[in-house]
């Protein structure tokens, strides 16, 4: 198998775009494409400032890595979870993180602690509130509260998480499945601010498989946490990523069009709310929208 | 060559392609990339006898 670029021995073959790389044409390849994802869908410019989640994991890392390639202005963020299990799994992924950041001085990693700023780990939390069988959506839910606000309060204008296509492609499934009506219409590549408190929001690996940013992370030499969360075990996450990858194999391109095609869908005003959102409003306790009356669900894990 | 993917490991004596080696294992090619002495190697590449083969899942997440 040859590069289709250079004749030289490819070291990856995209059946679905039924392209072959070398390493050299890959790297080249995957930067350029991430380019014209950012512009295809307007999602910022090298004027603002842009705050990469950052978990250590393959997804992340390699697009703080990409973003500083491309000269953009892009800062790291690291949140703490506390979680444990059989390896350590926060302090390890903290360490890649640290580790990347080290390595490119320009750029700035911002890390927080949710057992040291709130007093529990998203575990600990999750089991008091009594949804430690799925800690995931606790963590979720602190995940993008604290993105958010460290975005806002930090001056940040974009947050970019690592959302590749296998993840957004599953999300997709999850609620087509389930006819969730209302995540259908807000799973997009950008999400804007909604200048009452929200950051604007994006994901420019939505259109890469995650063998492909796996491909880019490991030939870039970046160490990231290979072991997945202890806790995502058994994931109906991963139970559909599975289902869509066995798919893939079958008829190559099955996950980007089933993306894709949403994406035109929605652009063509196929998906609409089946009623009005609430109104939103502050949290009269730290300030980001809500649809609640009181706190919002944030705030309302750490009431006791 | 030996095989390692995740914590399962394997010694074969023959010469395969990676493509041969994945059915072997029944592991989709979609789910991971395979690397032949630490560099990353394409479908149709041979692994040999002697050869340290990883195989790397992608799947994250949860």
């Amino acid at each position: 198998m040859r590069c289709r670029k250079c004749g030289q021995q490819a070291v990856i073959n995209m059946r679905h775009y039924k392209l072959a790389l070398c390493a050299s044409h890959y790297l080249e390849w995957f930067v350029e494409r991430t380019e014209r994802t950012i512009r295809k869908y307007r999602m910022f410019t090298h004027d603002d400032r842009i705050l990469v989640a950052v978990s250590g994991g393959k997804d992340s890392l390699a697009l703080w890595d990409v973003l500083l390639r491309l000269g953009y202005q892009a800062d790291g963020l690291y949140i703490d979870l506390g979680i444990k299990g059989d390896f350590d799994y926060s302090a390890r992924s903290r360490v890649k993180a640290q580790t990347f950041a080290a390595l490119n001085p320009q750029a700035r990693l911002w890390v927080i602690s949710i057992p040291e700023l709130y007093g529990e780990s998203v575990i600990e939390v999750a089991r008091r509130k009594r949804r430690g069988q799925r800690p995931c959506a606790v963590c979720g839910l602190i995940k993008r509260h604290e993105m958010n606000r460290v975005a806002l309060e930090k001056g940040y204008t974009v947050l970019a998480t690592g959302h590749n296509l296998d993840d957004e492609a599953a999300v997709l499934f999850g609620n087509v499945m389930q006819w969730k009506a209302g995540y259908l219409v807000r799973q997009a590549p950008v999400l804007p601010a909604d200048g009452e408190g929200l950051a604007r929001k994006v994901k420019p690996f939505c259109r890469f498989y995650e063998r492909e940013t796996a491909a880019y992370t490991l030939l870039r030499g970046i160490d990231y946490i290979y072991e997945e969360c202890p806790f995502a075990r058994g994931a109906t996450s991963l139970a559909h990523k599975a289902i869509l990858t066995r798919m893939e194999h079958q008829s190559p391109g099955t996950k980007l069009q089933f993306y894709v095609h949403f994406l035109r869908a929605k652009a063509d005003g196929l998906f609409c709310e089946a009623e009005a959102r609430p109104p939103m409003h502050p949290c009269p306790q730290c300030g980001q929208p809500t649809a609640s009356d009181g706190l919002c669900s944030f705030c309302r894990l750490w009431a006791r | 060559m030996h095989v390692t993917y995740r914590e399962r490991k394997w010694t074969f004596d023959e010469k395969l392609t990676v493509i041969q080696l994945l059915k072997r294992l029944d592991i989709l090619p979609e789910s991971v990339l395979v690397l032949r002495n630490g560099e990353l190697v394409a479908e149709d590449q041979h692994l040999r006898p002697g050869d340290q083969v990883r195989i790397v899942a992608v799947v994250s997440g949860g």
